[in-house]
């Protein structure tokens, strides 16, 4: 019966995203909906870093920010037909940066670690606005081409992300319950222990790092194509803290939360934007109420009931 | 580029540095002594501008202002302090927690600001004794960057006096090395840790008052200000005083002279910086804990 229980979010999964299908409730919430899958997967990702290896990184940003540009640049010059390799291509790029970037974070621990990811991240937001020829500047990039595939409905490009942001999530599963993430796992606990048993902290941590980087990427280049435009704000530190916001809001320990962190920042913000402009603060009370009292998040509500019996 | 423009510079970096020491020694007191990243400190700088341009509409004076500016930012930070950030010292990940509530903050006491005082701009005129101009041999700086420039050093000098020659300055230092053994000592730590918190917003607080005149007021300046000062104390050493000193000097000037040599790249230079010191010698330039891996 332990197997029955483990497939449960799964479950949910499948129905709440393709439900969405099923009572299609117009295209403005297909899109909406489209931004939380999105979102999961890079909260999900992220958490693969912070929830499970217990490394706060600020500049996951530039890792969703690569992703996208890689790939909106690409459809730019060559015509969108390979739009599912861009991706790809996207996400490879931001894993490459990532050894980069791992490479001289992970040398640092706590704080310092944060600090580090916050400052690679602002030097790229920066110099995407000096890169005005390559990257368009605050402009950013307009009209992404979709393959002829995708384009015109939004539910056609929502099931793509679907499939695609699955099969991601599905491998991310897989590696949080294998033995190396096990690791991992144990790596937040006490990294001590892992040097005992003969393993080695740093290079888990930074396969740990670009794993985290290469779905983050996919979700930025995904991203690209939604609305056929990006720009620098993507790599702006606020999107590096919406991860943070959104895998802590829905549990961090648990390897949906982030999910429904994702569903709930992004209601948040547009349904509450659409009464008021302050959305930010109805945000700000969230994470306030999050962090003192459901400091597991929204889904680690259970599991702390659970571990009492 | 003659010599004269390179003084002026060199004072304007020097009026930059001082705010950011304001706003950064503040956040390097509240991490050494309360443990805390108060992400949030920015909001401080902001809240003190927007009290002083509000009391400025009632009485038109730039000191009653500041004056309230400083001592209502000081008073909100110590009732954020003992009302919310209590409640999750020593909690595990304590780090990740800190960082997310006073997120928080900024996304509150930014929207309240905005909801109060509306998102346009709003100007501070500077005070009408420091309107003109010093002529310093070739040189002619304004006198109101002299006046920044004097009162961070003011606060230098009355934060060293007050943390190495009086009973209470030790106590603030013994509770950043030992809170408990403090504790054990009879003293009443938590009150200390609130205390330190009023007296490090009022300086934020006081930072933002003092920019208002120079920078336009926005509630997106809080944002601007609290990276800046990160940095600063990244450079510095987290929780070294003195550090968040030398770190707001060396950004203070890269800003100045970035803007004169490389327009476009004064922001990324900062950052350039930062990623620098945090290579080459990751717990500061004045701090000698080593933080990394052995």
């Amino acid at each position: 019966m332990k197997k029955l229980k483990d497939y449960l979010p799964w479950v949910c999964y499948f129905v709440f995203f393709l439900g969405i299908l099923i009572v299609d409730p117009g295209t403005h919430y297909i899109h909406l909906v489209a931004r939380v899958i999105i979102f999961s997967l890079y909260a999900v990702a992220f958490n693969l870093l912070y929830g499970t290896t217990g490394l706060v990184s600020f500049g996951h940003a530039l890792f969703y920010g690569i992703g996208a540009y890689i790939t909106g640049m690409l459809v730019k010059a060559t015509g969108p037909e390979f739009f599912l390799l861009f991706i790809v291509l996207g996400a490879a790029g931001a894993a490459l940066v990532s050894v980069f970037i791992g490479l001289l974070t992970l040398r640092l621990t706590g704080i310092y670690f944060t600090m580090l990811t916050l400052a690679f991240a602002q030097l790229a937001w920066g110099l995407t606005f000096k890169l005005y020829h390559f990257t368009g500047g605050d402009d950013g990039i307009q009209a992404i081409a979709k393959p002829a595939m995708l384009a015109g409905s939004v539910t056609k490009y929502y099931l793509f992300c679907f499939i695609v942001v699955t099969i991601c999530m599905y491998i991310l599963w897989r590696i949080r319950r294998s033995p190396f993430g096990s690791v991992l796992n144990c790596i937040r606990q006490n990294p001590q222990r892992i040097t005992f048993l003969g393993l080695n902290v740093y290079k888990n941590q930074l396969k740990a790092f670009v794993i985290s980087a290469f779905f983050t990427g996919v979700a930025g280049g995904l991203y690209a194509g939604l609305d056929g435009s990006i720009h620098p704000d993507m790599l702006h530190w606020p999107t590096s803290g919406n991860a943070i916001l959104m895998a802590t809001i829905g549990g961090m320990g648990t390897f949906f939360g982030p999910v429904v962190g994702a569903g709930i920042l992004t209601g948040l913000e547009t349904i509450v934007g659409k009464y008021t402009e302050y959305w930010s603060f109805s945000i700000g009370v969230v994470v306030l109420i999050v962090v003192l009292l459901f400091p597991r998040g929204v889904l680690g509500i259970k599991r702390l009931a659970g571990n009492k019996n | 580029m003659d010599f004269n423009t390179l003084i002026a510079q060199f004072v304007s970096g020097l009026s930059v540095a001082m705010l950011l020491f304001l706003v950064a020694s503040g956040l390097t007191l509240i991490f050494g002594v309360v443990n805390v990243l108060n992400f949030a400190h920015g909001s401080f700088y902001l809240l003190g501008t927007y009290f002083t341009y509000q009391l400025m509409q009632v009485f038109n004076n730039f000191w009653v202002g500041l004056l309230v500016g400083v001592i209502g930012a000081g008073i909100v930070g110590m009732v954020i302090e003992v009302l919310f950030l209590r409640r999750i010292y020593g909690r595990d990940q304590e780090g990740a927690f800190q960082l997310l509530m006073t997120y928080a903050f900024i996304l509150i006491i930014d929207d309240v600001v905005k909801f109060i005082w509306g998102p346009e701009y709003k100007t501070i005129p500077k005070p009408d004794a420091l309107m003109g101009s010093l002529n310093l041999g070739t040189t002619i700086v304004p006198t109101y960057n002299i006046f920044i420039i004097v009162v961070g050093m003011l606060v230098v000098l009355f934060a060293w006096y007050f943390l190495t020659k009086t009973d209470k300055g030790k106590m603030v230092r013994a509770s950043s090395l030992d809170r408990n053994m403090l504790g054990l000592l009879g003293t009443n730590v938590p009150m200390i840790m609130t205390l330190v918190f009023g007296v490090a917003t009022a300086m934020g607080g006081l930072a933002g008052v003092l920019a208002a005149p120079l920078r336009t007021v926005t509630p997106g300046a809080g944002i601007e200000i609290i990276i800046d000062s990160m940095i600063v104390v990244v450079i510095g050493g987290f929780g070294n005083f003195w550090g968040a000193l030398l770190g707001a000097l060396i950004i203070g000037e890269v800003l100045s002279f970035g803007i004169l040599w490389m327009p476009e790249m004064a922001t990324v230079l900062t950052f350039i910086v930062m990623i620098i010191v945090l290579i080459v010698k990751p717990e500061g330039l004045l701090s000698k804990k080593m933080v990394g891996r052995k």
